[in-house]
């Protein structure tokens, strides 16, 4: 048996994982990543980029035939397209292919010693890799989350999970989601765009939950508009497949069974952190629910462990484990840190699409602030009117405190509204308040106008209302 | 097959049980002699068990948290190696593992959970947050002069500029606290200085003595030592005087088991040494002081205390004492009333030294000072002999020839 010793043992190579091995790397810390599969994590591999770039190539697989369609708006003139399914799963495939050598070299030239195998720990600092022993002064715990399966219909056959929904050889013809989440939602509106007939099984009274009704409202028009059956109150009961034929049984608020023929059936009920099969009960490390119980510096309760990402806890998702990674790997090194963020990004890529920054309306009612509410609508803006986010209604909204004008909240819900988070975030990170809002000049003509717009609303002085 | 009890061995004196914190080892497992197989934390220490024999385990005496009495049946390994692996349904009901679970302890020195209740959180661009870290300013203490409140660079500029308290805006209000959870060795302190306190009467005595003869014969040996070689402190003078006061007062070098009502008065001299380390009070142990000289009392502490410091010790160093020396240094003050470490009954507790006039026959001269407190236990040290004895050591110490003599 060959034994390792290192400063920082990092377990998993997600954008938690990657990320702190790389920083650790950079800071002159002796380190080693361990994966089991390919580099990348749920993230690259299958999770966010690949699932937009399927969801990219049904928006312009949707445009192609909107353009051959008779009621086109813009004067192209077009046939019908058709689809080879299997080259956008292959361009997919090159683009996860590309950013996953991308973090190898990165962590290469980071000195990172990346070794594949799967961790079993033996106490807090000692793990096994097959036949190689690893001691490290400090572990970081970056296992992720995996899909949830639900008990009654578990994963195989035509029932599965995101990840084989990014990986079809098809598109279905009738696509049956359990879950109207965000991630089941991207996936059901790419399919339908593809081509399939989708139905959604919520067992919430909404689609999307967590996010307020004013905001979802626009998806759950789209969704309408382009005939997607949304079974809300109803719960997915079982399914069985026979002669080809797969067959969803679910109940509806009723009570009334209701059987149902799809060719898959897409599982999208949640996700759960990774905390079995590796040693963590060997760890002492103490748990909060499900979750790694951490503090704000990531620290476990046992010395010198560290855990980061989907194993701590909500919110699941990349960027946050991506600042927790790097903040762990400045704090093994010595730099005083901890992990305070004024706000955390949520963007849904749905149609439209929806991002949610800091406090939303219900929160601030839940806290008990003094807050204003500025809206600003895309059906006004100029360049929402000529590139089609205009079509799928929806608006800007941001919510500020009434004594200073301090932004805490800004959701919006429009085609193209994830690229303006980073404007959404910095301005709460910033502090900033609605004069700041209003006095930055916004170019023309762009989205981020409807920003300032809000702002200038929530002052009661809007210019384009 | 040959079956090999190992029980949970006697990790440290007036310890009766032990919590195991850790298992590094499972039924089934094969393991080497001298691997460790668990952690076990007592009220002194964290210890890492370990095989004491080659075999495969074949029974765990307890679950992780649990508490085991010390002789307790921990882990039983067949040293032949051949047998199978024991089904778990075969699992005997567990000996003597005590229910009782002593829960929140995680780790030997775990983590404190620290929650903080600020009032409000002070508003910030992330680059002034990760500035003010860097400068371990609490940003809530910083006057904002941003809008909506916010603390601007410029702020925690003039904040730093003007040190805390000489601000140019005044004095600022202090709020909001820090909840912290008493886990590991803080509780194990927490819990042993109560009981001290809580089942003790404690009385205190401080003697004067002149310290000028003694410090002149130190700094004289001191000087005739060559750079490399380690210095003497006043420690092992001290010791030698605690030694030869516990011969004619041996009430006060001894052990009290109160619950079974009994003294145990020792011959030899175990001497705890009171000290500072990063995660508390420890008290490593000076064993068979009386057997020692001064160079080599100061070697042995010098290294004790880096042991505790670095947490290098082990548990019989941290067990055992019969009377405990205990000393802030340069931080000693003018007088103490020390806490006994239980079960001794007895703590002694020099002060600093300092220059001062005294009337010697008839006439003020400089002489060096230093108060010597102590504590004992009045249930069985009489406030008589313990006088003597304190005298006695302020003799010895006042005529340093003494300390060498029989």
């Amino acid at each position: 048996m060959s034994t390792i010793k290192c400063d920082v043992l990092v377990v998993g190579s997600g954008p938690g994982g990657y990320i702190a091995a790389i920083r650790a790397g950079q800071l002159g810390l002796d380190t080693v990543l361990v994966e089991k599969k390919r580099l990348g994590g749920t993230c690259l591999l299958r999770g966010c980029i690949p699932s937009k770039a399927i969801i990219e190539a049904a928006e312009r697989y949707a445009q192609a035939c909107e353009n051959a369609a008779k009621t086109n708006v813009h004067g192209i003139k077009a046939s019908k397209p058709s689809l080879d399914f299997k080259q956008t799963i292959a361009w997919k495939n090159g683009i996860t292919d590309q950013l996953s050598s991308g973090v190898a070299g990165l962590l290469k030239a980071a000195g990172v010693r990346v070794i594949n195998g799967w961790a079993v720990f033996e106490n807090s600092k000692t793990c096994k890799i097959g036949e190689t022993k690893i001691t490290a002064k400090n572990v970081i715990l970056a296992t992720g989350s995996a899909v949830v399966e639900l008990p009654s219909i578990p994963f195989g056959g035509n029932v599965i999970s995101s990840t084989q929904a990014l990986d079809l050889a098809e598109v279905p013809k009738h696509l049956a989601v359990i879950g109207a989440g965000y991630i089941g939602m991207e996936l059901g509106i790419a399919y339908r765009k593809l081509g399939s007939a989708v139905t959604f099984i919520e067992s919430a009274p909404n689609i999307l939950p967590g996010f307020d009704k004013q905001i979802t409202a626009p998806v759950a028009k789209w969704l309408r508009d382009y005939k997607v059956d949304v079974h809300k109150n109803a719960l997915a009961k079982s399914v069985t497949s026979k002669g080809g034929k797969t067959t969803l049984t679910y109940t509806e608020k009723s009570g009334k069974d209701v059987k149902l023929e799809c060719d898959k059936v897409l599982v999208t009920v949640g996700r759960k952190p990774c905390t079995n099969g590796w040693g963590l009960e060997n760890m002492a490390v103490d748990m909060e629910g499900e979750f790694i119980k951490i503090d704000d510096k990531c620290k476990t309760s046992m010395r010198s462990v560290y855990a980061i990402g989907d194993v701590v806890g909500e919110p699941m998702l990349a960027h946050k484990a991506s600042a927790q990674g790097k903040m762990v790997a400045e704090i093994i090194a010595g730099h005083k840190r901890s992990f305070n963020p004024a706000a955390i990004p949520a963007v849904c890529f749905t149609d439209p699409e929806i991002v949610s920054v800091g406090l939303a309306p219900q929160d601030v009612k839940d806290q008990g602030l003094d807050a204003v509410e500025g809206k600003f609508r895309w059906a006004a803006n100029g360049r929402a009117l000529t590139n089609g986010t205009a079509d799928g209604g929806g608006f800007i909204r941001v919510l500020t405190l009434n004594d200073t004008g301090r932004i805490v909240g800004v959701q919006a819900v429009g085609r193209h509204v994830s690229e303006l988070s980073g404007e959404f975030v910095l301005a709460i990170e910033m502090n900033a308040t609605l004069e700041d809002l209003a006095g930055t000049i916004h170019a023309h003509p762009t989205l981020s106008e409807a920003f300032m717009e809000a702002g200038l609303d929530a002052l009661g002085t809007p210019l384009h209302v | 097959m040959a079956e090999f009890i190992f029980k949970m061995p006697d990790i440290g004196e007036g310890v009766t049980e032990a919590e195991i914190i850790t298992w590094h080892v499972k039924i089934g497992d094969k393991v080497e002699e001298d691997v460790p197989i668990c952690d076990a934390m007592t009220d002194k220490a964290t210890v890492e068990l370990t095989a004491p024999v080659a075999g495969t385990i074949t029974k765990v005496g307890c679950d992780d948290g649990e508490v085991m009495a010390i002789g307790a049946a921990l882990v039983v390994f067949d040293t032949d190696g051949q047998r199978p692996v024991q089904k778990e349904t075969q699992e005997e009901p567990k000996p003597a593992p005590k229910k009782e679970r002593a829960k929140p302890v995680s780790a030997p020195v775990s983590a404190s959970v620290v929650t903080s209740s600020p009032s409000a959180k002070p508003l910030a661009s992330p680059a002034v947050r990760k500035a003010a870290m860097d400068a371990d300013i609490d940003l809530s203490l910083v006057p904002a002069s941003g809008n909506a409140g916010n603390i601007t660079h410029k702020d925690l500029k003039a904040y730093k500029k003007s040190g805390a308290a000489s601000s140019s805006k005044g004095y600022v209000k202090r709020t909001g606290g820090t909840d912290i959870k008493i886990t590991g060795m803080r509780r194990v302190i927490s819990n042993r200085m109560s009981e001290a306190k809580r089942r003790i009467p404690h009385f205190t005595f401080v003697e004067q003595i002149d310290m000028t003869n003694l410090e002149d014969l130190r700094t004289h040996l001191n000087k005739t030592r060559s750079e490399h070689q380690s210095k003497l402190t006043l420690f092992p003078f001290f010791t030698r005087a605690i030694v030869k006061a516990a011969k004619l007062w041996p009430q006060c070098n001894a052990t009290f088991d109160d619950d079974a009502g009994v003294v145990t008065q020792h011959n030899a001299v175990h001497l705890g040494m009171a000290a500072q380390t990063p995660n508390g009070l420890m008290v490593p142990v000076l064993r068979h002081a009386e057997s020692l000289d001064v160079w080599q009392i100061a070697r042995k502490i010098s290294r004790l205390g880096e042991a505790a410091k670095t947490g290098s010790i082990t548990a019989s160093e941290l067990s055992g004492s019969t009377i405990t020396l205990t000393s802030l240094g340069k931080l000693a003050g003018v007088t103490a009333t020390p806490v006994i470490n239980r079960p001794e009954v007895g703590i002694l507790c020099p002060n600093k030294i300092i220059e001062m006039p005294v009337v010697k026959n008839g006439q003020i001269t400089v002489r060096k000072m230093m108060n010597f407190s102590s504590s004992f236990d009045h249930r069985v040290v009489d406030g008589f002999h313990a006088a003597e004895m304190i005298g006695y050591i302020k003799d010895c110490l006042e005529h340093p020839a003494t300390l060498f003599l029989d």
